[in-house]
């Protein structure tokens, strides 16, 4: 039995027994950690909300034989406070926790590059100033890149000719006329050009795309996602989107 | 492991919420010990209940008749509706003797997470219930927590448009609890203090 520290962002929470819950958190050091939060469900347990999805914390673990159990939490930053009153952002930003939880299999095996992803693609998401569904995409493309699955997004993903005519996921991302398998959808340029712009960060690029070329990309990108992961992003159906239109409306409520 | 019949009991109990292996034994073994006319009215209760009781089709509430009490009470204001995610939250409230209003359960909260979203809640009944504009106000009692949260700010932005007031129970409810751990007086003081809600 041993105590230890971390940082990480609380993923989800799963209610045990009577007042306590089960605490899922992506940590800096440590990686995926399930642990016991005692009481939490009280309304006068020391916790609060600081063990609520999203909340990225200071956090004191004791090592148990199964579970671990937490000691001692401190707010860092309070995500969930800022999503919460959003709905279309709050759905994008739970889309991003599962896909956290879900590329990061192994408990207790250190990812801290899908810890920086989730924490910078949380912070955007709240600063509310690109809209929320190509924050999330730009998410599930650079965590696909960390876990390996990196979409080929510039050449051919089969035998890397330039001229790119489709995207097929089961290859592996755009293909060339020869290569292209039947079935393979025929995305705008622009759409892949959008994509290539969220894998890296473009977000002048990304902000100026069209409106059905975002809704293409989310289309190519989700299906892409679900391919990978083997049961797919449950949340992803309830993710609103928001009209581009709209996205320099910034709530009052956000300081 | 133990003879059949006890060891179903106990893989029953086990299936409660809250009742870990260790409880379901213990309550296996406390039915064993005890008076079999205590046992029966037990068993009556159990069966009773899924016969008789079932969800009010104003609110969702559970009732003994078609209505729950409640929505049946001439006396309950019909201009305002607190909106509550479990019918355990409506006991929770009626015990602070704070609302004269009337409810409507949910039966849950939004929770993308779980696969759960807002058309797998009442919230159309809700919807239908508001659209004769007899109702003023609307209270957002879902619980203190990240999806109660939610679920307010879903429900106050779909009926923004009706023009209805909408407030959302505010001080001293502790933010990551459940409704229904709240003593009285908090959950009272909370019903006094309700904040509007602007989305
Ligand atoms: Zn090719
Ligand atoms: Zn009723």
């Amino acid at each position: 039995m041993s105590l230890y520290r971390d940082e990480g962002v609380v993923l989800r929470t799963h209610k045990l027994g009577e007042a306590d819950r089960i605490i899922t958190i992506l940590t800096k050091r440590t990686g995926k950690v399930r642990a016991v939060a005692k009481g939490v469900r009280k309304t006068k347990s020391r916790f609060g909300s600081r063990l609520e999805p999203f909340t990225h914390v200071d956090v004191q673990l004791h090592t148990g034989r199964s579970l671990d159990m937490v000691t001692q939490v401190e707010t860092l930053r309070p995500y969930g406070e800022a999503l919460v009153s959003d709905y279309p952002r709050y759905t994008a930003g739970i889309a991003m926790l599962e896909t956290a939880d879900r590329l990061t299999q192994t408990e207790k095996e250190p990812a801290l590059r899908q810890f920086l992803l989730l924490v910078g693609g949380l912070r955007t998401l709240v600063d509310g100033s690109h809209e929320p569904r190509l924050v999330l995409d730009a998410f599930f493309l650079r965590s696909l890149a960390v876990a390996g699955y990196a979409p080929a997004l510039a050449e051919c993903a089969r035998c890397g000719a330039d001229a790119v005519r489709a995207f097929a996921i089961v290859a592996g991302g755009v293909v060339c006329g020869a290569c292209r398998p039947a079935g393979a959808a025929v995305p705008a340029a622009e759409t892949i050009a959008l994509m290539i712009a969220l894998l890296r960060g473009d977000w002048p690029a990304a902000d100026s795309a069209e409106q059905r070329n975002r809704v293409e990309c989310s289309g190519l990108v989700a299906a892409y996602l679900q391919w990978h992961l083997e049961h797919g992003i449950r949340s992803l159906r309830h993710v609103e989107r928001t009209d581009s239109t709209q996205n320099a409306h910034v709530p009052h409520t956000w300081s | 492991m133990y003879e059949g019949v006890v060891q179903n009991l106990i893989d029953e109990l086990g299936l409660l919420p809250g009742v870990g292996p260790k409880s379901a034994q213990r309550i296996a073994f406390h039915l064993l010990a005890a008076d079999p006319a205590e046992v029966k009215r037990l068993a009556h209760a159990l069966l009773e209940v899924k016969e008789k009781v079932r969800f009010c089709r104003v609110c969702g509430n559970v009732a003994a008749e078609q209505d729950c009490r409640i929505c049946r009470d001439p006396r309950r204001d019909p201009q305002v509706i607190c909106v509550v995610e479990e019918s355990k939250d409506v006991i929770a409230i009626e015990k602070t003797r704070e609302f004269r209003g009337r409810y409507h359960v949910l039966g849950g909260a939004i929770s993308p997470i779980d696969g759960v979203g807002p058309d797998d809640l009442r919230i159309r009944e809700l919807m239908t219930r508001l659209a004769d504009g007899a109702v003023t106000e609307l209270i957002l009692a879902t619980d203190p927590n990240l999806e109660g949260e939610a679920t307010a700010t879903y429900l106050a932005r779909l009926v923004k448009p009706m023009g209805l007031r909408v407030t959302r129970l505010a001080s001293g409810l502790p933010v990551g609890g459940d409704l229904e751990y709240a003593d009285e007086v908090t959950l009272g003081r909370a019903f006094e203090g309700r904040r509007l809600l602007d989305v």
